[in-house]
């Protein structure tokens, strides 16, 4: 293998052996690093190099990969770290650890505790074990399911061929009824000496599990118990559970139980064509379809080279920015609702989300499931009056509406009352939990992707990035009404400046064959960073095809601002986190 | 003071009460500008995108104005001009569906020779995700997206599978639903067509001018010059060839039916190899 150019890893001379390789010289370098000297490097990068924000940990199986690039390489499989710097900005540091099938690697949660619930993941659909993982459990699958999904090796329960098109259904396409094909009976195995019948769930998370010992209370003899919020909507947000325990109302543990929407996106992502994905990606975050749109066709946009003509650039601005500001009105409205006052704060802010959503049915012919854009640009133009009544929006209604939730929530007493000093963490901690989008900057920290790292044509618009300093559940929800109306200043902008021309560039059809390689993508969503990590071995369908969801990976701080507060505070923080299952179950 | 924040927001709430109130007094009629009368208090409503206060939609006897790109289930067109299906089975819809949904069976003569019509399409509508990738790739404008959404009912199979029948619709349905659309489609298809039509003239016109100048030449050919051989020595190589092939029938015994049986052999030594494929593929899934 090439001698590794770490230079730029400004690695101390006792580190330099830890390096082995690189991976992928032609998209973006990657590091191959040793998996006994992992932690050392992450240290080091954390440490001398500022590299405090470990965005993205997954797995990729390479069991039968086709391409060039791996030729030598005989373990199966290689983890991939993605790193990035808060305080400077800029790109990513993409570090691989390979290693065999079921060997264990060191965990990487003592230097990023945001390593934590991506850990879990890997582990759940790999079968990696982490070595000194504080809670190393399945997260999206349950204790009965058979085998790691994620493996190449791996088949579902209707599974017709590796890739699509499948050959049924043209030119003999009759249709056949796919649950006949494989009933129940035949197609579920369990563990090895795994016994449903005799199963119960375990309280595995030793916080929760164990009582903790208290000093004596001579008035009062309390016992603290564990309770279940959910699985069945415990503010609203989909199905989710919340595992703690309590002592009266007051919380000791807590641990996020998720995956009840689980449908193996990414492993269905590898089985479709990379145009494909493009629709399944409008399911993660329902709400921000036109966001998750355009954060996967940057991604393969940078893997595949392909240029983005100008009129598409402004017209994936203002799609994102109006989805932006869609996502906050829900969201307001629903941190309202969790904190009690029911319907009337949500109502009042979903008002102009039906005027927005208007405007992307009429341009996309959907309202949330949108499918708007491709590679290399929009897959159409507006129609006729749409950019005047865009342009009334941003101009007149949407300043209006959001000054009048500003009066009608951000002074009341109540929501101060509640909101203040509820659910604090450091800006410090939540940036280690691998936090990311309006939690940090509620927390004082101006990091947004848009300036840090712009992408598309941000760079072009005058916005600022507005923070607070409190990190509590009052400044979540008034950072997102302030962005909110940053976004409405780039709208602004943008449906000003818009020139005319092509909407969609040449090459990014249905026949697409993205070049051999590995790529991170991201941007800033509505809900944090949302970045796609994709591998391709030059084929028509994804090598491997991963989605870093904020939703999910933001619930790492769940636990750690829970503790100490009331059962009631614990579903605010939860709905001020803002999560969409469908983004975090995927 | 304590409460003044309070007070603000309450504000608030009465002028949306007061707004609703307004529009829901004053100007029913302005609530409903935009919007279609069906007659017997049913309509079609466009929300107007300055309304003031809260309008609600009584679905189903009102319901929303679809835009004109609202995308629901595909239809295939009946093209009344030709009196055909635009369909001709080509595939591209079914390969790009991301859920798969689209089966095509494609017709063939009683010959078994494969025809470019469908003898069969289905869609699985509870599979399909409305996402209109048919309708981008198809090459023929032959599958369009409907706006028909009330399609509940009791069962999946096979109520929701959608065969040719339940899918196709008339061309004018197509371009009562889609007018903007089917404005620019038919006007590019007519180009395209005239384009076609003077490729075609242009072509015959190119032949008749070469068959002109053939026999133009020929004419010269047997005006002037003498043939290259004459009658008498193209009869005699006639009989040569005649007797060529009467020396070999006779010295190969059936050699004719031998190369035939030869062939016949190949084919069926293709077939088998088809046959094993499948099957191995068939292995390989599982079944």
């Amino acid at each position: 293998m090439a001698e590794a150019p770490v230079s730029d890893l400004g690695l101390t001379p006792e580190l330099a052996d830890a390096v082995v390789g690189t991976w992928a010289e032609d998209t973006e370098t990657a590091y191959v690093i040793a998996p006994d000297r992992i932690l050392d490097v992450l240290t080091h990068l954390r440490d001398a190099q500022g590299y405090d924000f470990l965005s993205n940990l997954t797995c990729v199986d390479y069991q039968g990969y086709g391409g060039k690039l791996r030729g030598d390489v005989s373990e199966r499989l290689e983890i991939v770290y993605n790193l990035y710097s808060t305080r400077r900005g800029g790109g990513s540091v993409a570090l691989h650890v390979r290693v065999p099938e079921d060997d264990t690697v060191p965990t990487a949660t003592s230097v990023y505790p945001g390593a934590n619930l991506q850990e879990r993941e890997v582990y759940d659909l790999y079968g990696i074990k982490f070595d000194g993982h504080p809670n190393l459990r399945r997260i999206l699958l349950w204790d009965g399911f058979h085998g790691h999904p994620m493996r190449k090796d791996w088949h579902e329960a209707y599974y017709e061929e590796d890739a699509k098109p499948f050959r049924s259904r043209h030119p003999k396409g009759d249709y056949e009824f796919h649950e006949d094909k494989l009933p129940w009976a035949k197609n579920t195995t369990y563990p090895a000496g795994w016994d449903p019948d005799s199963w119960q769930e375990a309280v595995a998370y030793v916080p929760v599990s164990q009582a903790p010992q208290h000093e004596n209370r001579p008035h009062l003899d309390t016992e603290s118990i564990v309770v279940n919020l959910g699985p069945h909507h415990p503010s609203t947000h989909g199905v989710f559970r919340m595992l703690t325990r309590v002592e009266g109302e007051t919380i000791l543990a807590l641990e996020p139980e998720m995956g009840y929407l689980h449908r193996n996106h990414e492993k269905i992502g590898e089985r479709n064509t990379w145009l494909m994905n493009m629709p399944f990606t409008d399911r993660l975050d329902y709400l921000n379809s036109m966001s998750n749109n355009w954060a996967y066709a940057l991604a393969v946009e940078k893997l595949a080279g392909i240029e983005v003509p100008e009129r598409a650039e402004y017209l994936r601005v203002i799609m994102a920015e109006f989805t932006r500001i869609v996502n906050h009105a829900w969201s307001i409205g629903f941190i309202l609702n969790d904190l009690g006052a029911l319907q009337t704060p949500a109502l009042y802010a979903i008002e102009e989300r039906e005027m927005i959503l208007d405007l992307f049915e009429a341009v996309s012919g959907a309202r949330m499931m949108c499918n708007y854009m491709r590679f290399g640009g929009v897959v159409r133009d507006l129609p006729e009056g749409w950019h005047e009544q865009a342009a009334y929006l941003a101009n007149e209604r949407l300043p209006r509406a959001l000054d009048e939730l500003d009066r009608l929530l951000t002074e009341n007493e109540i929501l101060r009352a509640r909101g203040r000093g509820v659910g604090y963490l450091a800006v410090e901690d939540l940036i280690a939990l691998s936090v990311s989008g309006p939690m940090i900057r509620a927390g004082g920290l101006a990091y947004d992707i848009r300036k840090a790292e712009p992408y598309g044509i941000y760079d072009r618009f005058d916005f600022d990035i507005p923070t607070l300093p409190n990190s509590d559940i009052f400044d979540r929800y008034y950072i997102r009404l302030l962005e909110a109306k940053e976004s409405v200043r780039i709208l602004q902008q943008a449906l000003r400046d818009m020139p005319e021309g092509e909407i969609l560039g040449g090459r990014g059809g249905y026949t697409l064959r993205a070049p051999e390689g590995e790529v991170y993508g991201r941007l800033e969503a509505p809900k944090g960073e949302l970045g796609f990590y994709l591998a391709s071995d030059g084929k028509t369908q994804p090598w491997r095809y991963h989605i870093r969801s904020p939703s999910y990976i933001n619930l790492n701080a769940l636990g750690p601002m829970s503790v100490g507060y009331k059962v009631a505070d614990a579903i605010v923080i939860l709905g001020a986190i803002d999560i969409v299952l469908g983004e975090v179950d995927r | 003071m304590f409460g003044t924040g309070l007070l603000k927001g309450l504000g608030v709430t009465l002028k949306h009460a007061l707004d609703t109130f307004e529009d829901d007094r004053d100007s029913v009629p302005d609530r409903y500008r935009g919007s279609l009368e069906l007659g017997n208090n049913r309509r079609v409503i466009q929300q107007p995108i300055d309304q003031e206060g809260l309008l609600t939609i009584q679905y189903p006897e009102e319901k929303r104005l679809l835009p004109e790109r609202f995308r629901y289930i595909p239809m295939l067109i009946w093209d009344s001009e030709k009196q055909e299906d635009r369909c001709t089975a080509c595939g591209i819809c079914a390969k790009v569906c991301p859920p798969q949904c689209i089966w095509i069976v494609r017709d063939s003569d009683e010959n078994g020779k494969p025809m470019t019509r469908c003898s069969d399409f289905y869609i699985d509508a509870a599979v399909c995700m409305s996402c209109s990738f048919c309708v981008e790739f198809c090459p023929f404008d032959a599958i369009k997206m409907n706006h028909d959404y009330e399609l509940a009912v009791y069962d999946r199979y096979p109520q929701l599978v959608y065969d040719m029948a339940e899918l196709t619709v008339p061309l004018e349905y197509y371009a009562a639903l889609w007018p903007t659309q089917y404005e620019e489609e038919q006007a590019r298809r007519k180009e395209e067509e005239e384009q076609k039509r003077k490729q075609e003239e242009e072509k015959a016109a190119k032949a008749a001018a070469r068959a002109a100048a053939k026999s133009a030449a020929a004419a010269e050919e047997s005006a002037g010059a003498a043939p290259r051989r004459s009658a008498a020595e193209l009869q005699a190589l006639a009989k040569e060839r005649a007797a060529q092939r009467q020396a070999q029938a006779a010295d190969g015994g059936g050699s004719e039916d031998d190369a035939a049986a030869a062939k016949r052999a190949r084919m069926e030594e293709l077939k088998r190899r088809a046959q094993e494929r499948a099957r191995a593929r068939k292995a390989e899934s599982g079944e």
